[in-house]
């Protein structure tokens, strides 16, 4: 098997095991399409339904105002300006990075670059060590993770070395992510967002790019 | 402290428990769900490798423990965690409230631990004042219902919507629907409050990965995650033996886990802190963690050359998930704290012999816990050994105490089968019977109709049968058990007519005896070692090719139990006898290869003993039989699920033995067939004894009844 053939065979793979778990996986060409991609999607959700009731300690910091709130902490500089402006020209979304203690309610979507993709289980890892990336993945009804293809991996063990170094550093939270949030703890039942995210997406950025 | 439970009232709990309808039917939708969800999820992949793979990691973490807890500990200094060692619950119990008062924690979230289930350290928090909130969602159900879970990854299964919808009803004050997704969201908008007042996180860990100083929690629903990122401070209470030493075997773990718990490929978060992580309200930017290791009797264990291996637990529960016992009265009847297999071996270690006395007798010993089990603990095993050390140290009940000294003397067992053969037949009333159960029996072992001892046993019969050949094929030695010998010596009859046409010489040791399976069962060990010693001396001399056997838990018991009962007193002896061990069919099928017989079609449904599928690894052989002998194999859903018998099992619980059996019974009817057959006369028993009771259409048969 040839390099691209190899690494086809490693995006169809963790599409189809993404997928049976529940989470959209889209491709796109490159960042600036995966952040528009995500902005549409945010723009096209129900709009969050508050878990805190009015009043309560820790409610939306923006009482009253209408705007979607979409959190991209672990974007660098210029996407993240770049964003923000294609934010407020739509008019109903407000991107934050910092402070998501604020939004105890939730927040709508939370957009993170994730580090890798493991194919055999469709599951993303996640370097979490700032609490705003962790925070925007945990309060948000929606999770938008933008993946490299590139950076999908066959197998958990396959990247050992690579896990060992992201967990081997002091104060390190890294994070396993497959599909969203769930119970089956009523009848075994299964129901998603007990916690969490309601839904995870997946942008998929074509190696090329 | 709970009062110590008596046996009656134990029964009672199971009696209730075998009554509640939603019990049995959630029970056994998640029983028969199971086995295809983890089938589908191991799909392709070698699983018996990856178990052998878990079990060998975990087997050399439990001999580094002590290395590899130092190192992590050094490491997880040296990264500014606070570690603790605690020697006990109370200790573990006592180092985490502790450190809630001096870091002012008024309100505490947690995350599922069974270890925190182990000390019983809510309680101990709620009695400090403490404010202690369950945020998976099963376990926070139990919580506000005052009860402990009942499965070890599923802590509410034994509960149906509408008693949560009714529990939810009284904590929001408002009716709620029983309606899955909404009670879902009812718990996600209560707990997130929680979250957000909560002082100090608790979790438990799957790994403790020394090489790195971190450790993993995996979840579903992202609970742990909450509780390690919002409250301030962290404590994260881990047994020893979640030690490994780099993150490479936490991810073979990992791979196995998920699996084999629920057949679910990996669960949705695998939670890897390394810690102390970011939290900016706190001073300095950095969470205060804490990590509590428990030792609790674990050092000890791991010492303890028969029970180290009970540290390879990986905390999945599938031992219960495939119990045949557990299926009918759920976890809260067999458990205490831990449920399943895993649990009747560590209530004696955790929670002590009060509270493992009962519960380690309720064990079919069918041995698909063993077969499922993640890392390849000996769980039937290990039980009938905690049954004989509690029984060692209680001193022997006088029943199994008397059947441990009337096997040991085989002239004396079978004379009181020749005598009871006497006495019964007032009650028989001439038919093959027991029509009314001797006084020795209650009432409530009437489920099935017990067969009558036989007029003349075997050992007396097989002289006539036997005709010496010239030139035999084979050679072979029968081990006939005391069952086909006292009770259904037809059995064996029509094995020896088989035997005859395909040439095959027959012997038949006098001195041999009851195989000591049933006093290994009552935790008579030395009764069963004598036994073996005995059964040795009389194969010793005999110049054959195979010992075969038509009993499958005697050819089990011979084969894999014997050699480790002997093995301080002629290992060799018992290696070569239990390597000729061969059950009829597997004989019959392979080593003899009877032809295809012309029959009359009949739909036929195999029950699988447990001890000839697991205990043996055969399968296939009695199925080509069936074919063979002019009949049609009908696959049944249940083939491989035990029948109940289990020996003295179904005498000590009877209304758990019937229930078992009449699933088992319901599942061959369903097929279709109206002959069912079998290669053990314990399951003959049970099976023919119930079809008749239940007045069902199925005629039971041995195997060897077939030719």
């Amino acid at each position: 098997m040839n390099a691209t053939a190899d690494k086809n065979w490693l995006t169809r793979e963790f599409i189809e095991n993404a997928s049976l778990i529940s989470a959209r996986v889209y491709r796109v060409q490159d960042l600036a399409s995966a952040l528009d991609k995500a902005l549409e999607l945010c723009r096209s959700k129900l709009p969050c339904d508050s878990q805190m009731e009015p009043g309560q300690k820790g409610t939306d910091p923006m009482p009253g105002e209408k705007l979607r709130v979409m959190a991209a902490p672990n974007l660098d500089e210029a996407d993240f300006t770049k964003l923000d402006k294609a934010c407020r020209e739509s008019g109903d979304v407000r991107l934050i990075r910092e402070n998501l203690r604020a939004y105890p309610g939730g927040i709508d979507m939370g957009v993170t670059l994730v580090d890798f993709g493991i194919a055999e289980t469709g599951t993303l890892v996640l370097n979490s060590d700032s609490e705003e990336t962790r925070l925007s993945t945990m309060l948000c009804e929606t999770h938008v993770a933008i993946l490299n293809e590139g950076k999908i991996r066959e197998t958990a063990l396959s990247m050992a070395d690579e896990l060992n170094d992201l967990t081997g550093q002091a104060s390190s939270y890294t994070a396993f992510i497959t599909g969203a949030s769930r119970t089956a703890d009523i009848e075994r039942v299964l129901a998603l967002g007990v916690h969490g995210p309601l839904e995870l997406v997946i942008l998929l950025v074509e190696a090329s790019s | 402290m709970k009062k110590e439970e008596s046996l009656k009232a134990y029964k009672v709990r199971l009696d209730t428990a075998l009554e509640n309808t939603f019990l049995r039917t959630a029970m056994d939708n998640f029983a028969v769900a199971y086995r295809t969800s983890r089938e589908n999820a191991f799909a392709g992949m070698d699983v018996d490798a990856m178990i052998q793979e878990v079990a060998d990691i975990k087997a050399h973490a439990i001999k580094n423990n002590e290395a590899l807890l130092e190192e992590f500990t050094r490491k997880a200094v040296a990264n500014g965690i606070h570690v603790h060692l605690a020697d006990t619950a109370e200790d573990a119990n006592r180092i985490i409230g502790d450190i809630a008062q001096k870091t002012g924690s008024k309100r505490i979230v947690k995350s599922k631990s069974m270890t925190a289930e182990e000390t019983h350290l809510n309680p101990w928090l709620e009695n400090l004042g403490l404010e202690v909130t369950e945020t998976d969602l099963g376990e926070w159900i139990v919580q506000l219902r005052h009860e402990g879970p009942s499965h070890m990854v599923m802590p509410a299964i034994h509960l149906s919507r509408f008693q949560v919808a009714d529990l939810f009803t009284d904590v929001t004050g408002t009716t709620q629907d029983a309606e899955i997704e909404r009670l879902v969201k009812v718990a996600r908008r209560q707990l997130r409050k929680k979250y957000i007042d909560a002082d100090m996180g608790i979790t438990g860990a799957n790994y403790a990965v020394a090489g790195t100083g971190t450790i993993g929690i995996a979840t579903n629903e992202g609970n742990a995650r909450l509780v390690s990122t919002l409250p301030k401070v962290h404590v994260a209470l881990i047994g020893i033996e979640k030690l490994l030493p780099t993150i490479r075997e936490a991810l073979s773990i990992n791979r196995v886990l998920s699996k084999n718990a629920t057949g679910q490929a990996i669960t949705s978060y695998v939670t890897w802190i390394t810690g102390p992580s970011e939290c900016k309200p706190a001073v300095g930017g950095k969470r205060e963690m804490h990590i509590v290791f428990l030792d609790n009797g674990r050092k000890k264990i791991a010492a303890d050359p028969v029970f180290a291996q009970v540290l390879q637990c990986i905390r999945c529960g599938a031992c219960a998930n495939v119990c045949p016992v557990y299926r009918m009265v759920g976890g809260h009847q067999l458990g205490y704290v831990y449920i399943g297999a895993i649990g009747l071996i560590t209530t004696y270690f955790f929670h002590g012999r009060e509270n493992a006395r009962n519960l380690v007798q309720n064990c079919t010993n069918c041995g698909a816990c063993k077969a499922v089990c993640a890392a390849g603990i000996e769980l039937p095993k290990l039980i009938k050994e905690i049954h004989a050390r509690i029984q060692d140290e209680e001193g022997h009940p006088l029943k199994s105490l008397l059947l441990g000294k009337v096997l040991k003397n085989r002239k004396l067992f079978h004379t009181l089968l020749r005598t009871a053969k006497l006495a019964q037949k007032p009650v028989t009333g001439g038919t093959p019977y027991l029509r009314h159960l001797p006084m020795i029996f209650s009432k409530e072992h009437n489920f099935r109709v017990l067969p009558a001892i036989a007029k003349v046993p075997f050992r007396d019969r097989f002289e006539r049968l036997n005709s010496p050949l010239k030139n035999p094929t084979h050679k072979i030695a029968l081990f006939s058990g005391c069952v086909q010998d006292f009770v259904y010596p037809e059995q064996l009859e029509a094995a020896m007519k088989s035997f005859a046409r395909a040439n095959v010489s027959v012997t038949f040791p006098m001195g041999q005896s009851c195989c000591g399976l049933p006093a290994q069962m009552m935790g008579e060990k030395d009764a069963a070692r004598d036994v073996a010693l005995q059964n040795l001396a009389a194969f010793e001399n005999e110049d054959v090719d195979y010992i075969v056997t038509l009993c499958a838990s005697c050819g089990s018991h011979l084969k894999n139990s014997l050699p480790d009962l002997v093995k301080e007193y002629a290992p060799e002896k018992a290696a070569a006898f239990a390597k000729k061990i061969i059950p009829f069919s597997q004989f019959m099928n392979k080593i003899v290869g009877v032809e295809p017989m012309e029959g009359k079609g009949r739909k036929t449904a195999f029950h699988s003993p447990c001890h000839l599928c697991r205990g043996l690894g055969v399968r296939q052989d009695p199925k080509d039989l069936i074919n063979k002998s002019g009949n049609c194999y009908v696959a049944t859903l249940e083939e491989e699920t035990c029948c109940g018998f289990g020996g003295s099992f179904s005498a000590n619980f009877p209304a758990v033995s019937k229930e078992i059996l009449t699933k088992k019974l319901a599942d061959v009817e369903a097929s279709g067939a109206d002959l069912l057959v079998t290669e053990c006369p314990g399951c003959v028993m049970q099976l023919r004894g119930g079809a008749l009771k239940q007045g069902r259409d199925i005629q039971v048969i041995h195997l060897s009844e077939l030719f």
